[in-house]
């Protein structure tokens, strides 16, 4: 028996919920980044999974591109969280509520 | 590649097991990094959910993206986000309670109807015999499902790092230049989100060679960081992370 | 028959005076307009302005009589169009004046009794300090009288007779800072309303039948309507005649309206604004000529409001609400007269009335203002002494309404009582007639009694006043008016040959007789007799004073005082229903239809309010949305496919 593809896109489907439910469910905003990397490397796999499928390398390379844009992302996150910080003392979710109705 | 590797590429039992290990491993990393109340345990979790994933990456016959996803993923990124941690010094009691009430609840029904459908939609015709890639079901078109063909013959003309340079450099091009500026805004943005606002009686004169006096303990002044030097990894915002001092910015 | 009837109009030959006729109307009107306008600015001359136009229009009526009477009978039905009003598709009306002998006559009665009321007026008001809004008010008043009586069209007519209301309301109402006055005002133009509201859908039903609302159509075309139609425009002219003349069940308005100045009483609610009714059913008389039931009900209401209206006169202690209901009696007999088709009859004493009713007022007037407007006359007496031209005309004038031999009002109330008794089923209401007769000249005599005989009760008050007769401007028009109840007879000595009956011919249906009743010359003898008696009997009994009631006849006088207490059963039957009708519609305004409003505001308020708290604030609720959002797309997409019955196709295609 082997594995069919489609049970390495589950898994990848169940890592991004369990990323997104993370992402909800914590009140730091560190650990809720960290959660959006799980769900962008959910989808990596997908589309590595994918590129196997359809024996082209495209998938990879896109791929290639999410994680450089991922590592992009996070050096501008963390620098605004930081920020965030120095203004709250602070870096709980529930504290910046400034969009409050 | 490994001779174990090589024989989990092939389909078989090998690539069974090594799928339902790893997975295991991955499924578990993931559930521990939002279930773990300390921050830099919830690191050490996604750490282990990047190696996992690096292994389905080669056992999926992306051998680059496999390295690739070491190196930057679980050596620089994670390492970002624990320097930041460090720095900012979460307390270890960050709670779970919702201030939202029923937040958990709806959360977890939202997650488990999310992996429903997405796996419904994404992995549905890929369950079958012919979605077993590289097999003869899928090569000759028989058996049930949409069929996996397989990276092995593509990799086998040029092998996977030529292959996805041959890609890069012509198809992807445009994309790869413009992903390179955007490298370079990020490291600028994040220079400029990352400084303390100066005096400006501090700022050096050109050609004085008198530094201003340092406020505060002023370790880790100019430590470059421990991150990696690969020239478009964001190297340059360590320095930024680590000036402030301490004394500041830790509450 | 010639004229209206026959539908014999001719058009106004131009520079005749019915071609000018319209002046008439229309001057009195702009001059109230300037005096409404200016008034003030003019101080002392604005009365005069007033007068001036008065006389105007009287000058202008009696020139318009002498031509008229010079033309051929059949040609005295003149019409003279001024401009179109409503050319409204089927409904073409224009202002148009009808000059025919019966407008003539009311116009003669109008303008002259108002120019001598005007005069009047510059005594009587002298003193008031809105003197200009008084003779405005007053023009106005003329000049639309003038617009009812000369209107060619039924709805010009209307318009006249709906701003005859007005000005009784205005009039009424002029010292209106005193809330009674103001408050029969209001109910004066109320209950004339209702009246109005019977004239209006007889004007439908009319220009439904007929196509036309000008009279010189309608009048003809009355021979060929629908029974139906005939006694319905019958009966509702008649109600809209009961508000405005005040007959039962409409006549509450009219004693309260004594609370204006007495002026206003003797012109409007004595010579001419209550007139209207009569000279409406009188103009109409082609119609009611072919409904003689509806006709004998016109004269039995006419009869009841005499007989309940004397009744309450007897028992009533001031001075003009004696002359007050006094003069609802006397429209009674106008209507009696006009209901058994004596057209002619009912004019002639709408004329006599007119002269000595006026004149009773005008003494009325007289008096209180000699006794500092007081009104009770229980409290005057011996005035003759103080007053002797004031008393001396209101002896006459309470002969003539008595019916002593030879008055105006001997003639005239005799030729009613002839009519009535030549109609088929008039016993009951010649018997009321009679009756009525005998408690006019009693009730009048003890008026005058009270007011001009016996002790000087007055002079026991605490602040008595000091008597002395009138200004010339008030005696004067009291002569004159007494000479014309004396001598106003000779209008109509006899009912056939009579000069007023000729002259109305072209106008109004000759009167039939149906029956015989009695002689006419035992009723005369009778008639004598009862006024002679009534007279009497009122005199002899209260020369001394007011009499004390005994205890069992207390009850009775005392029900009479309270005018049968009518306006109690219309607050009981009518108003406290209508009360509690607008009590709950408010409640249901309030609560549910405001409710509703307001409470779809709240409910918008309220759905906001819940709304904003989807507005946490967190970024992480944000977050769950998004989520929700995510998976609610997907799930459709799945279910999409799904349903598509191709599964979940995800191919490539690279």
């Amino acid at each position: 028996m082997s594995v069919p593809a489609g049970y390495y896109l589950i898994l990848a489907a169940a890592l991004f919920s369990i990323g997104a439910v993370g992402v909800l469910i914590r009140r730091s905003v560190i650990v809720m980044f960290m959660c959006v990397e799980l769900m962008l490397n959910s989808v990596n796999l997908t589309l590595v999974t994918f590129a196997r499928i359809n024996a082209s390398l495209d998938g990879q390379v896109l791929a290639f591109f999410v994680i450089v844009v991922a590592a992009a992302e996070v050096t501008v996150g963390l620098a605004l969280i930081v920020n965030l910080f120095r203004l709250r003392a602070s870096t709980d979710a529930d504290q910046v509520g400034a969009l409050r109705a | 590649m490994t001779p174990v590797l090589a024989q989990a590429t092939e389909g078989g039992a090998a690539e069974l097991w090594t799928f339902i290990i790893v997975g295991a491993v991955a499924l578990g990393s993931a559930f521990g990094l939002i279930l773990m109340r300390n921050a830099v345990h919830a690191a050490l979790m996604l750490v282990l959910n990047f190696l996992a994933i690096a292994v389905l990456y080669a056992v999926l016959q992306a051998q680059f993206l496999a390295v690739i996803q070491l190196i930057v993923y679980a050596g620089a990124i994670v390492v970002l986000f624990l320097f930041v941690l460090m720095l900012l010094g979460v307390s270890r009691e960050d709670s779970l309670t919702a201030r939202v009430p029923g937040q958990k609840t709806m959360a977890s029904v939202l997650g488990v109807l999310l992996f429903v459908s997405l796996a419904a939609a994404t992995a549905g015709p890929f369950l079958g015999d012919a979605s077993v890639c590289g097999s003869e079901e899928a090569l000759t078109g028989t058996g049930d499902g949409v069929p996996c063909l397989g990276l092995a013959a593509v990799n086998a003309a040029e092998g996977n790092l030529r292959g996805l340079g041959f890609l890069l450099f012509t198809d992807y091009v445009w994309a790869f230049e413009v992903t390179a500026v955007l490298l370079v805004i990020a490291a600028i943005g994040a220079i400029v989100l990352g400084r303390r606002q100066e005096d400006p009686s501090e700022l050096v004169e050109p050609g004085s060679t008198v530094l201003p006096a340092r406020r505060g303990s002023g370790s880790a002044a100019t430590e470059p960081g421990a991150g990696p030097t690969d020239a478009d990894e964001g190297a340059a915002t360590e320095t930024s992370e680590a000036t402030p001092p301490e004394g500041e910015e830790r509450t | 028959m010639t004229g209206l009837a026959e539908g014999a109009a001719v058009v106004a030959p131009a520079g005749s005076p019915a071609a000018w006729a319209w002046l008439m109307a229309v001057v009195p009107l702009v001059s109230a307009a300037v005096l409404l306008l200016v008034g003030r600015r003019l101080g002392r001359a604005a009365p005069w302005v007033a007068i001036l136009s008065a006389g105007f229009s009287l000058t202008l009526a009696v020139w318009a009589a002498v031509w008229l009477a010079g033309r051929e009978a059949a040609e005295r039905t003149v019409v003279h169009t001024v401009a179109t009003w409503l050319p409204a598709g089927e409904l073409e009306v224009d202002w148009a004046v009808l000059v025919d002998p019966l407008a003539v006559a009311m116009s003669l009665l109008v303008t002259g009794v108002g120019l001598l009321i005007h005069v009047y007026s510059l005594g009587y008001m002298e003193h008031d300090s809105d003197i200009p809004r008084f003779f405005a008010y007053l023009n106005l008043f003329l000049g639309s009288m003038l617009v009812l009586v000369l209107g060619e069209s039924l709805l010009t007519l209307f318009v006249g007779w709906e701003l005859v209301g007005l000005c009784s309301y205005l009039l009424i109402g002029f010292w209106f800072d005193e809330r009674p006055n103001a408050s029969a005002a209001k109910k004066a133009f109320v209950i004339n309303r209702v009246g109005d509201v019977g004239f209006m859908i007889a004007m439908f039903l009319l220009f439904g039948a007929i196509g036309s609302l000008s009279l010189v159509e309608v009048l003809p075309a009355a021979e060929g309507l629908a029974g139906g139609t005939l006694v319905a425009v019958g009966l509702l002219l008649l109600l809209g005649a009961t508000g405005k003349s005040a007959q039962i069940p409409l006549f509450v308005w009219l004693p309260d309206a004594m609370a204006g100045p007495t002026p206003v009483s003797a012109l409007i609610h004595a010579a001419t604004m209550v007139t209207a009714g009569v000279y409406l059913i009188a103009r109409m008389s082609p119609l009611y000529v072919q409904i003689p039931e509806i006709g004998l009900v016109v004269a039995a209401v006419g009869a009841a409001t005499a007989l309940v209206a004397a009744l309450i006169a007897v028992a009533q202690n001031d001075i003009k609400r004696v002359l007050a209901y006094s003069t609802v009696s006397q429209l009674g007999y106008m209507f009696m007269a006009v209901g058994v088709g004596a057209y002619s009859a009912g004019i002639f004493h709408l004329l006599t009335h007119g002269f000595f009713k006026a004149l009773l007022f005008l003494a009325a007037g007289s008096v209180m203002h000699a006794m500092a407007d007081r009104g009770d006359i229980r409290e005057m007496g011996g005035l003759l002494r103080d007053l002797p031209i004031t008393g001396g005309t209101a002896a006459i004038g309470t002969l003539a309404i008595a019916g002593f031999p030879l008055t105006a009002g001997f003639f005239s109330k005799e030729e009613i009582l002839a009519a009535v008794a030549d109609t088929a089923g008039g016993e009951v209401i010649l018997a009321i007639g009679l009756v009525v007769a005998l408690l006019t000249a009693f009730y009048m005599a003890r008026w005058f009694a009270l007011v001009f005989l016996g002790p000087r009760r007055f002079e026991e008050l605490d602040h008595p006043p000091h008597p002395h007769e009138s200004p010339l401007s008030m005696t004067l028009p009291l002569v004159l008016l007494a000479v014309a109840s004396l001598g106003g007879g000779v209008l109509n000595l006899d009912p056939e040959t009579g000069v007023l009956a000729g002259w109305l011919a072209p106008s109004v249906v000759a009167f039939e007789q149906t029956a015989a009743i009695i002689g006419h010359g035992l009723l005369e003898a009778i008639a004598i007799v009862l006024a002679l008696v009534g007279l009497a009997a009122g005199v002899l009994l209260f020369r001394a004073g007011p009499r004390e009631v005994s205890a069992s006849a207390a009850p009775a006088v005392r029900f009479a005082q309270d005018a049968f207490r009518v306006d109690e059963l219309y607050r009981a039957a009518i108003i406290t229903p209508g009360h509690w009708l607008a009590v709950g519609l408010t409640w249901f305004d309030e609560r549910g239809i405001d409710g509703a409003v307001n409470g779809a505001g709240r409910a918008t308020s309220g759905l906001a309010t819940a709304g904003a708290r989807l507005q946490t604030g967190f970024v992480r609720s944000y977050a769950l949305a998004v989520l929700i959002g995510t998976v609610l797309l997907i799930a459709g997409l799945v279910g999409v496919w799904m349903a598509a019955g191709d599964g979940i196709v995800l191919t490539g295609g690279w």
